[in-house]
């Protein structure tokens, strides 16, 4: 998002740490074990994308992430701060500098668009003109500004999803976070949603984390640019992908890779040879 | 193995019931901490209160008609029946008012609560909510407590006058007694214990609505078919605990008054 004021609830972070961190992390639901052990980091202005066959436990990772979910065992950092360890009322002021996007989009049925992304701003009680100000500016940047007052039932899938992104960037968060932004999503309306996630990272260069199983909207992000002039993504040259995007996959609850796009290609494990092919 | 089945169901058991303390006093807490949802209380008031009028009008007044035609056949065989309005407001204020409006509100709104917040768990809207930084005990729940609180509160009132006047309504219309003997008795009897107990039991019984029906939609689970269950077991559990709170209320007040 661009010039759209002030942070609402600006959190420190710090150029020399990382903006998350996770430490031998583990979360189980009953006996079942979901995630195991897993450690790795987003450092400032990086964009990692967490890929995994469906039911893998990605979700769950993206939600130990903003705190909707505990871990039973090791330590999440984010911003520095030890979200594992706070309580329930400290992240809510937390989760004020962390945008969030949902599988489905989860917009609120009851609340017309402009209310769905203002819904942070009401919260925080902003004078009404400013809230309809920076909805709009936040609907510009995924190019929905006409659908303000119309209400999520009136939109289709990849239109909420847009909104949703627009809900997410519209108080200037320091980390996004992607449940599988194309989920669902026609081939065209999927370019659509990972072109703004593509804006997002190069105009704002805002660190996100992106969850997804689709490996060719996986590898249009990390081998193509936001180009401002032209106003949409054109391909990086051939055999460079972007230096501040990289991988991490996820296979029976454990970590298998960590690392940049051009490693994960050249990868020889068997496990992401057979995902890739 | 069916020691522990029946191990596991007690265990289940415990646990649904610390979860349901828990919410409820995690939400009742709220009341007063910052921000305090006062658009969203007026609007849960007007839903619950305003919009259960209806039902409660016409169950009350009714209610009070069959119990004067019901106490009348009974007391002409001992020459009584000039104890009707007495029969008609004991009954109305004590248990049947309360009980019966109790059990309306339950059935509209307990049902309600349980199927709105269960449709916003499975679209993921309430964790939307929390990832936006708002309290979804406080936002959603909390006014839904204190509306159903304070509105049964007045509800049950008002379903117990349109039952007075229902069974004064047969009385005179219906029986051919005398109106002002019908009220004179009915007023005559009450005594204070009477009516506390009838304005004590609604705010206990708004507060089981309430808490079961946002406790159940809180833990749906499984889709829609979760939303469907959670709804019903609500209206259940609702309506069971209203009965066996106004067992334990009304011991408890007979104990402490001696009527």
């Amino acid at each position: 998002m661009s010039a759209n004021g002030a942070t609402t609830r600006p959190a420190s972070v710090s150029p020399d740490q990382p903006v998350v961190l996770f430490e031998d992390v583990s979360i189980g639901f009953g006996a079942e074990p979901v995630l195991e052990g897993i450690s790795f980091r987003v450092e400032r202005g990086e964009t990692r994308i967490l890929l995994g066959p469906a039911g893998v436990g990605k979700s769950v990772l993206l939600k130990l992430v903003n705190g909707l979910l505990r871990p039973d065992s090791g330590r999440i950092f984010v911003f520095g701060k030890e979200i594992s360890a706070m309580r329930e009322s400290e992240l809510f002021e937390l989760r004020g500098a962390i945008g969030t996007v949902f599988q489905e989009g989860a917009l609120f049925d009851s609340l017309n668009v402009r209310d769905n992304v203002g819904y942070r701003l009401m919260e925080e009680h902003l004078p009404e003109d400013e809230v309809t100000r920076r909805a709009t500016e936040a609907l510009r940047f995924v190019e929905m500004e006409h659908t303000l007052y119309k209400f999520p039932s009136e939109l289709s899938g990849g239109m909420r999803r847009r909104v949703a992104i627009a809900r997410a960037i519209v108080s200037d968060p320091k980390l996004i976070l992607y449940d599988s932004p194309t989920g669902g999503l026609d081939p065209i309306t999927s370019t659509t949603i990972i072109e703004l996630v593509m804006k997002q990272r190069d105009v704002q260069h805002t660190s996100s984390l992106v969850v997804t199983h689709r490996l060719q909207d996986a590898f249009t992000l990390a081998t193509h640019r936001f180009n401002r002039e032209k106003n949409g993504m054109e391909a990086l040259p051939p055999h460079t992908a972007d230096a501040n995007t990289s991988f991490l996959m996820l296979h029976k609850g454990k970590l298998i890779f960590d690392g940049s796009t051009k490693e994960l290609v050249t990868s020889e494990d068997p496990l992401i040879r057979e995902y890739l092919a | 193995m069916a020691l522990e089945t029946i191990d596991t169901a007690a265990k289940r058991g415990v646990l649904a019931v610390q979860e349901y303390v828990v919410l409820s006093a995690r939400a009742v807490s709220n009341i007063f901490r910052r921000p305090f949802y006062a658009g969203d209380l007026f609007q849960q008031a007007d839903i619950i209160g305003v919009g259960s009028l209806p039902i409660v009008i016409l169950t009350g007044f009714f209610l009070g008609c069959v119990l004067a035609l019901q106490t009348a056949s009974s007391l002409e065989q001992f020459g009584a029946t000039a104890f009707t309005g007495q029969l008609v407001s004991m009954s109305m204020i004590k248990e049947i008012g309360p009980v019966v409006t109790a059990l309306m509100v339950s059935g509209r709104n307990a049902s309600g609560m349980a199927s709105e917040l269960g449709s916003m768990i499975v679209t993921e809207q309430i964790d939307a909510m929390r990832a936006l930084g708002t309290d979804p005990l406080k936002k959603l729940v909390m006014p839904r407590i204190v509306a159903t609180v304070v509105m049964l509160f007045f509800l049950v009132i008002l379903s117990d006058t349109v039952g007075i006047l229902g069974g004064g309504f047969v009385s005179v219309a219906m029986l051919g007694q005398s109106g002002s003997q019908y009220f004179h008795t009915a007023y005559q009897s009450l005594q204070y214990p009477d009516l506390l107990q009838g304005l004590v039991k609604p705010l206990f019984f708004g507060l089981i609505i309430a808490t079961i029906g946002c406790y159940f939609g809180m833990k749906t689970k499984g889709g829609t078919q979760g939303v469907g269950r959670s709804t019903t077991q609500a209206v259940v559990w609702a309506s069971v605990l209203i009965i066996v709170a106004d067992f334990v209320i009304s011991r408890f007040m007979i104990g402490i008054y001696g009527r």
